[in-house]
């Protein structure tokens, strides 16, 4: 303990107690090190993933020379941003009539939309199987990138409430003056949203896009059930290689992807700052 | 300012209400109803399905196997909250506590595997647990130290080590689970204990209570709203967990997420895997009723 202290230790400065540092590090040992050790093996020259064998690059050449496996990471990324850019749109727009407007059965409207939140994942996949292939009979030899259509609907139904849900807290601080301010200085409704709703949104709609964009990458089970048998998204890719057989090439790909999450992540704090997203959540 | 009422101004509220209602109802409740109506079916040879309003499908659900796994899928999910409580309550601890400097990298360190992958989780996880990964050969070292030991006081040497089944068995699917929801649970209890006044602890302390018994009897019953939401964010989740049982799991740690699963992929019975989803779903429906009923308590009181 005497180590890191070099003021004597408050009473209430738990953190700084020998016992919690401890049991900080290793939680955060046992949350990254499994990770730390997926991306170091990635570049192991070796087949059976174990031994250290040197280093080597092949994996990601092989990885990305790979045609599904790429294809199946662009089709996630373009679904993910496609599916934010629609979330963001409706989890704002939803968020601005929960704030502000007071309606009939508003109480039902609020809990329908923060179901998709709660209903499994499980379920709603077997939901929107039954939706699209049975009943809508969506066709699924569309062209890139609309055969992607149907996992796109089904990944903003789950993305949108949780932009709602960001928006709506960061609304609550918003000062409604301003909003009359704009108005007496005769700014139209869509003025005051475009120039002064959207302004105070903007640390909320961040962190939405990061949580959608994250939320669909991440997505395996609704896409599992919802996408035809030509889609691949780069979920199902790894499920499929990790169900079969643990190859290095699957470390490297998902090194890549865990790379993307971090940059993402990091641009949102440029964007914001630690303490505004983590705030936020 | 209070809420707009509605009729004050229709062109507005129609353009803010419409996109989100229609494709609520859309693309939300007419797929869930058409899984509601489907669980009152019954198969007709192979892909007919005939709504003939019988219960037949929930009858069956209610058979031993099915009671069984789901009374295993809420042990789990229930053990695994425990276990996230109890190692995530010091660490928001340790968050809300830390300097204005650190404690936003704490939480970030914290949410950063939660904006991760899943699935790649769950697979570097397989990788550290297999019998030939980094777990087994700690393990064995560990054993061989042991054995060393024992010959240097001049006991026989242990037999030597065989590898331990750490994947594929109900141990794995509790230890993935906690590993993939420990941050749903850390969040939620920041958010309580950051909002927690600090004189109430300072007073207890003065007062010659230990740092224990101030915790148990003050920052706990203060914070616990926050746990409260805290064991339903994680519990909610792992009930309906597929992944982690489907590649962590056994034959036997089948949690109630697979078995629907493979109604729809290899069993082909879609009625019966519906009735078996909205069973899950009612499940989840009870869980947050009796978390509405607590909080409505101390309103009465």
């Amino acid at each position: 303990m005497a180590l890191f202290a070099r003021t004597p230790i408050a009473p209430l400065e738990y953190s700084r107690t020998l016992w919690m540092r401890l049991w900080v590090g290793l939680v955060m040992l046992f949350l990254y090190a499994p990770l730390f050790v997926l991306m170091i093996f990635s570049f192991n020259d070796s087949k059976r993933n174990v031994v250290w064998r040197g280093f080597t690059t092949k994996y990601y050449e092989k990885a990305l020379g790979n045609d599904q496996l790429v294809e199946a990471l662009v089709n996630s990324l373009t679904i993910a941003a496609l599916a934010t850019i629609v979330s963001l749109m409706l989890g704002a727009v939803a968020a601005v009539m929960l704030w502000r407007f007071r309606f009939p059965l508003k109480g039902a409207v609020d809990g329908t939309i923060s179901l998709p939140i709660i209903v499994p994942e499980i379920c709603m996949g077997v939901a929107f199987l039954i939706f699209f292939a049975k009943w809508l009979e969506w066709p699924t030899d569309l062209i890139w990138p609309f055969n992607l259509g149907a996992i796109i609907i089904a990944h903003i139904t789950f993305c949108f409430p949780f932009v709602t849900m960001v928006v709506r807290s960061r609304l609550a601080s918003f000062n409604r003056e301003q909003e009359e301010a704009a108005k007496d200085l005769s700014a139209g409704e869509w003025a005051v949203f475009r120039d002064v709703l959207i302004p105070h949104m903007k640390p909320a709609l961040v962190a939405g896009a990061l949580l959608s964009f994250t939320l669909s990458l991440d997505d395996f089970v609704i896409t599992y059930f919802t996408s035809g048998p030509d889609t691949i998204t780069f979920p199902v890719k790894v499920y499929s290689m990790v169900r079969f057989s643990v190859t290095p090439e699957v470390n490297a790909a998902s090194t890549l992807l865990i790379i993307l999450t971090v940059v993402l992540t990091a641009v949102a704090l440029k964007l914001q700052g630690v303490k505004a997203i983590a705030e936020t959540h | 300012m209070a809420e707009q009422d509605w009729k004050s101004n229709k062109r507005v509220f129609a353009a803010v209400s419409l996109p989100t209602i229609l494709w609520v109802l859309l693309f939300f409740l007419v797929p869930m109803a058409i899984v509601w109506v489907y669980s009152f079916g019954e198969n007709r040879g192979l892909t007919d399905i005939e709504f003939s309003g019988t219960l037949e499908n929930y009858k069956r659900a209610t058979e031993w196997l099915y009671v069984t796994i789901f009374g295993k899928s809420f042990a789990v999910a229930a053990l695994v909250t425990l276990i996230c409580l109890i190692i995530g309550f010091p660490v928001a601890m340790a968050i809300t506590f830390a300097s204005e400097k650190w404690r936003p990298w704490l939480l970030l360190g914290i949410m950063l595997p939660f904006w991760t992958n899943l699935l790649i989780r769950t697979y570097a996880l397989m990788m550290l647990l297999g019998t030939q990964g980094y777990a087994n050969k700690g393990l064995e070292s560990l054993w061989g130290g042991a054995s060393w030991f024992r010959t240097l006081v001049g006991l026989q040497p242990l037999p030597t080590w065989e590898p331990v089944q750490l994947l594929f068995n109900n141990f794995a699917v509790v230890f993935g689970l906690v590993y993939v929801h420990l941050p749903f649970m850390v969040l939620p209890l920041y958010a309580a204990l950051d909002r927690l006044d600090r004189s109430l602890i300072e007073a207890s302390l003065d007062l010659g209570a230990g740092h224990f018994r101030t915790i148990m009897r003050i920052v706990v019953p203060l914070a616990a709203p926050g746990i409260v939401a805290g064991v339903m964010i994680t519990l909610i989740p792992a009930l309906g967990a597929y992944l982690t049982p489907d590649l962590m799991g056994g034959t036997d740690s089948q949690m109630i997420a697979n078995v629907i699963e493979r109604q729809f992929k290899k069993a082909n019975d879609w009625p019966f895997g519906a009735a078996l989803s909205f069973l899950l779903i009612y499940a989840m429906f009870i869980l947050i009723a009796l978390q509405a009923m607590r909080k409505k308590v101390p309103e009465v009181r």
